[in-house]
């Protein structure tokens, strides 16, 4: 570096053992002879920064960082790794279209936020006990290039004789010294490539949220939901399973010196996919965690509106638009459509935010019910009289016919779920940048690596290059349906006619039966208010909860309970002393 | 009493049969098995690398199983990973998982070829140490499937030498074989040679080298044999061809110790033994029941009614003629591995549906040396016998009074 050039220059001692005037710097920055190779004990001295100009103290540090032993390659802290992974998922969310300010504005700000919060950064007495982690930590926190690189340990990292110049501008410290070096570390039996993988893992305080991979994606829902872009919580867990947003094996693409072994796997290797629930819970944990305020309002033209969301998903599972109009009718009298109901508040005092797209599907499901009964009986009762009908005229909107949609759908939910499952079973979990738990570990992890590759090239050439598909392109929609297709009938355009009657002013379902869901909820503190034992229930509304359930990812008991709630509301008084039969809906005709 | 344990089985669909069997003592509960794991992995649920790989694994023997060689291949490129998973006991389990499903896929897959199948077996053979053994000769094997003769005994003689990896039992058994196979590769080699010299004159001046040669080989050969055939186990090919050696070069004497010593497991044996039988001498009598537990070890034979016929008549007149020594003799040896062998829970079924009369002569055989307790005579027991209704009951009662686990009978 140009200070190195500086200080060799500066240097005009004759070397002791051959008089040459020619000298160079050992990586412990004492003074050689390059002629003779003479080592001798003088260093390399301090130097008063103020001499020196800005771009030359980032040379300086650039080249000094070089100086560390590339096996142990750069020190670097936990939560670090976690922000370089926001950083890879954000920019992964740019790119399927979310705007720039997601990534600049929102996520930073929340993740600012957390790190206040859990004291680790931005705040007068962070809780470290090495003096240098405060100081460091923030400049390469404050300093990394959030806004367009996930470069983090960039230009400012503290070099150990610049370390007081530096501390005695900030008056952030408080505690004396401690650093945890590196060399220290690797002294114990359980070590960690970062400086405190060791001691975050063990890290146990009241009241912080602790960061986890699957964190950040609750990170990511939280800024969606801020923003309130076009994307569900199921659609976003669904672009991770994809390998769209970076989640796996996102530590892959940690720049090359920061090493990751020991205790870091624990932390950074995932080897499951998310889980709905667990996201959403932590998301709201999170959200409170943060304190904070009311989220945008949740507006009739948003897209998580359950009267949009239901739009898309009847268009996504081949049912008539016809049916919106009772979804809508659905919202209304539940008041699931109300802004205070959906908008997301983490400091009211029970805070949760609703499960849109869940929700949208569960009203969806009633409203089938609604129509169809769905007790393995009626359906095709109604499917026959549908069929009669457009047989006899086949120039008007025909009628829904249950059953044929059933056998459509039924076939394309069959191949896509065994398609799902092949690509699951095919999935690489391991990645190039094997995790390993010590260096002694590391050669036998690499060789590990060395040989599946190999065996994966002699196998890949018995394998036909053409049966292996290119990753999809991310889409919103699972199943298209268009008129235009002569192999599949799309439902889109038919008619409810065949499942309704006009009396007088409204509309009525021809069915005038109901049957609930739960009958009883559970009223202990536990996760769920109820229960799903699949042979209880009709095999046509276990198809719909299967169906439903595979296209959002989530359980089957999960979508089941979101529709007991549903109808919790819908039929109030059903859940009151007197149990009656449930009425025929009334509808009002649009 | 019998099988309470059939009634307190959860509910066993077709495939779980095979694991519902008793071993020893205890019952089992295949529906357990998955909350079991669950326990072991502190109620967590189990990891999705866990379940996606167990599913690629199905995926394999399923494509195995209907000849897609193509589709084995794609999935099998995905089951690789396995040899890094981070559970240990299964990193472990995987190599020789991918040897079998794998080796299996190169054997018939068109597109694979010896020298796949040797790099293959080559890689896997040095991952870790357990499998180096089993992998060489398999894969020995393959080439002399493939007609590479020294290939197949270079591959052997490594493996011969082979000093890693824990000294357990199987790992013996392993070299045995090993061994084994390059005697009779030798003796494969030696008799080519034989053949070469037997066309030359022996004025002829290669003559010598080529006998020398041959001789050499020979050395070799029983070198490798006769320390093998100390080892109980059924030999035959091998002994056939150490004894056609040692008759060659005149040692007549050598050749006939050989032959008295080893009982043949084969069928001519049978006829042997009814002359025994009808003999007048004690000991002719005694070797009579030798030879027919040694015509069953034969695997070939397992299910030659016409043997268990005999042994099951022979066990009972030696039985009731006091002989328990004779029979404690013969069972001494096999007691560890026949039960397995012949009368396990599985056979039970099996023989019953195949051949019913083969089933009873082989539970009276097991109960007379079991016990009445033993499966495969509970088994045929519980069985419908409209037609062999009397000799069953027979059967019983003679089991009862001259079974050699009955306490009455031991003086």
């Amino acid at each position: 570096s140009v200070l190195e050039e500086f200080q060799i220059e500066e240097f005009k001692e004759r070397c002791s053992q051959c008089a040459a005037v020619s000298w160079g710097l050992t990586d412990e920055g004492k003074y050689y002879c390059t002629s003779c190779h003479n080592v001798t004990e003088r260093s390399q001295e301090v130097i008063n920064t103020d001499l020196i100009p800005n771009t030359q103290i980032k040379a300086l540090n650039r080249g000094l960082k070089k100086k560390n032993n590339s096996e142990k390659g750069w020190d670097w802290y936990v939560c670090e790794g976690f922000q370089n992974i926001l950083c890879q998922q954000a920019e992964a969310l740019k790119n399927l279209g979310i705007g720039p300010e997601l990534k600049n504005d929102v996520l930073h700000n929340f993740w600012k936020r957390y790190l206040q919060k859990s004291k680790q950064a931005y705040c007068k007495n962070p809780v470290y006990t090495t003096g240098r982690k405060p100081t460091v930590l923030e400049d390469n926190l404050s300093h990394s290039d959030w806004a367009s690189e996930p470069e983090l340990l960039s230009d400012v990292s503290c070099p150990p004789f610049l370390e007081s110049g530096a501390e005695s501008q900030s008056d952030i410290h408080t505690r004396k010294p401690f650093p945890i070096s590196k060399a220290s570390q690797s002294e114990t039996s359980v070590c960690s490539g970062s400086l405190d993988g060791v001691e975050y893992s063990q890290r146990k305080e009241k009241g912080i949220v602790k960061m986890t991979v699957p964190q950040t994606l609750a990170f990511c829902y939280l800024s969606l939901l801020w923003q309130r872009e076009a994307i569900t919580l199921s659609d976003l867990l669904r672009f991770v399973e994809e390998d769209h947003i970076p989640y796996i094996n996102a530590f892959q693409h940690f720049p090359e010196q920061m090493k990751l072994y020991g205790r870091d796997r624990g932390i950074f290797g995932i080897e499951s996919w998310p889980d709905y629930e667990d996201i959403y819970k932590k998301t709201i944990e999170v959200g409170t965690f943060l304190d904070l305020p009311r989220f945008p309002d949740i507006t009739e033209d948003c897209y998580l509106h359950p009267n949009i969301l239901c739009m898309k998903y009847l268009m996504e599972v081949n049912l008539p638009d016809e049916m919106h109009n009772l979804t809508c009718h659905v919202v209304k009298m539940t008041g699931m459509g109300e802004v205070d109901f959906l908008t997301f508040d983490p400091i009211a005092k029970m805070a949760k935010t609703v499960k849109y797209d869940v929700q949208a599907v569960a009203i969806i499901v009633v409203v089938l019910k609604l129509l169809f009964l769905l007790d393995d009986n009626l359906e095709w009762s109604l499917s026959n009289l549908a069929e009669k009908h457009n047989e006899k005229n086949k120039k008007d909107k025909p009628w829904f016919d249950f059953r044929k949609w059933y056998q459509i759908m039924k076939k394309a939910f069959d191949e896509k779920k065994q398609k799902w499952e092949e690509a699951r079973a095919k999935y690489l979990w391991k990645s190039e940048k094997p995790l390993y738990y010590s260096f002694v570990d590391k050669p036998v992890a690499y060789k590990k690596r060395e040989m599946v590759v190999n065996l994966q090239k002699q196998f890949s050439t018995l394998v036909d290059s053409t049966a292996t598909a290119g990753k999809k392109s991310p889409s919103s929609f699972q199943f298209n349906w268009t008129e235009e297709d002569t192999d599949r009938t799309c439902f889109h355009g038919h008619s409810l006619q065949g499942v309704l009657k006009e009396k007088g002013q409204s509309l009525l379902t021809k069915n005038s039966l109901y049957w609930l869901s739960t009958q009883k909820f559970c009223r202990c503190y536990c996760t769920h208010v109820t229960t799903y034992e699949e042979s209880n229930y009709s095999l046509s509304y276990q198809f719909i909860l299967n169906l439903f359930s595979f296209l959002l990812r989530i359980k089957t008991s999960l979508l089941h309970e979101e529709v007991s709630l549903v109808e919790k509301k819908l039929f109030e008084k059903k859940y009151s002393v007197t149990k009656k039969k449930s009425r025929s809906k009334k509808a009002r005709r649009h | 009493m019998s099988d309470f344990s059939e009634e307190l089985k959860g509910p066993v669909t077709d495939d779980e049969v095979e694991t519902s069997v008793l071993t020893g003592a205890g019952m089992h509960f295949p529906w357990l098995q998955t909350y079991v794991e669950t326990v072991a992995i502190g109620g967590k649920r189990k990891k999705d690398f866990a379940q996606t790989t167990s599913a690629c694994l199905s995926f394999v023997q399923e494509a195995l199983l209907k000849h897609q060689w193509q589709q084995a291949a794609e999935y099998m490129y995905s089951y690789f990973q396995t040899l890094e998973d981070s559970d240990s006991y299964k990193r472990q389990a995987a190599p020789e998982i991918i040897w079998k499903l794998g080796s299996e896929i190169l054997f018939y897959h068109p597109k694979s070829n010896v020298e796949t199948f040797s790099t293959f077996a080559d890689r896997m053979k040095n991952i870790g140490v357990m499998n180096y053994l089993k992998i060489s000769l398999q894969h020995a094997l393959y080439l002399l499937h493939h007609g590479m003769l020294k290939d197949a005994k270079r591959n052997l003689s490594e493996a011969e030498t082979w000093r890693h990896g824990e000294n357990t039992s199987s790992r013996g058994i392993l070299i045995n074989l090993i061994q084994a196979y390059k005697g009779l590769l030798q003796y494969y080699t030696w008799s080519k040679k034989k053949m070469e010299l037997s066309k030359l004159d022996k004025d002829d001046y290669a003559y010598n080298a080529v006998a020398q040669d041959v001789f050499n080989h020979s050395w070799k050969t029983s070198a490798n044999i006769s320390a093998l055939i100390k080892i109980p186990g059924v030999w035959d090919p091998f002994v056939k061809s150490y004894v056609e050696m040692l008759e060659f070069y005149g040692d007549r004497d050598g050749a006939q110790e050989i032959l008295y010593q080893i009982v043949p497991s084969h069928k001519l044996m049978l006829e042997f033994h009814t002359l025994l039988r009808k003999s007048e001498k004690e000991e002719h009598h005694k070797l009579g029941l030798e030879v027919l537990f040694g015509v069953l070890d034969f695997a070939g034979c397992t299910k030659n009614i016409t043997a268990w016929k005999y042994l099951a008549k022979y066990l009972k007149k030696t039985l009731m003629g006091n002989h328990l020594a004779w029979v404690q003799d013969e069972w001494n040896s096999r007691k560890n591995w026949w039960p397995n062998f012949h009368f396990s829970y599985f056979w039970a079924k099996s023989d019953w549906k195949e051949d019913t009369a083969l089933a009873c002569e082989k539970a009276f055989v097991a109960g007379l040396l079991l016990g009445k307790g033993c499966r495969y005579f509970r088994y045929i027991l519980k069985q419908d016998h409209q037609i062999l209704g009397k000799k069953i009951k027979r059967m019983k009662r003679s089991v009862k009074k001259y079974s050699i686990v009955n306490p009455r009978l031991s003086y």
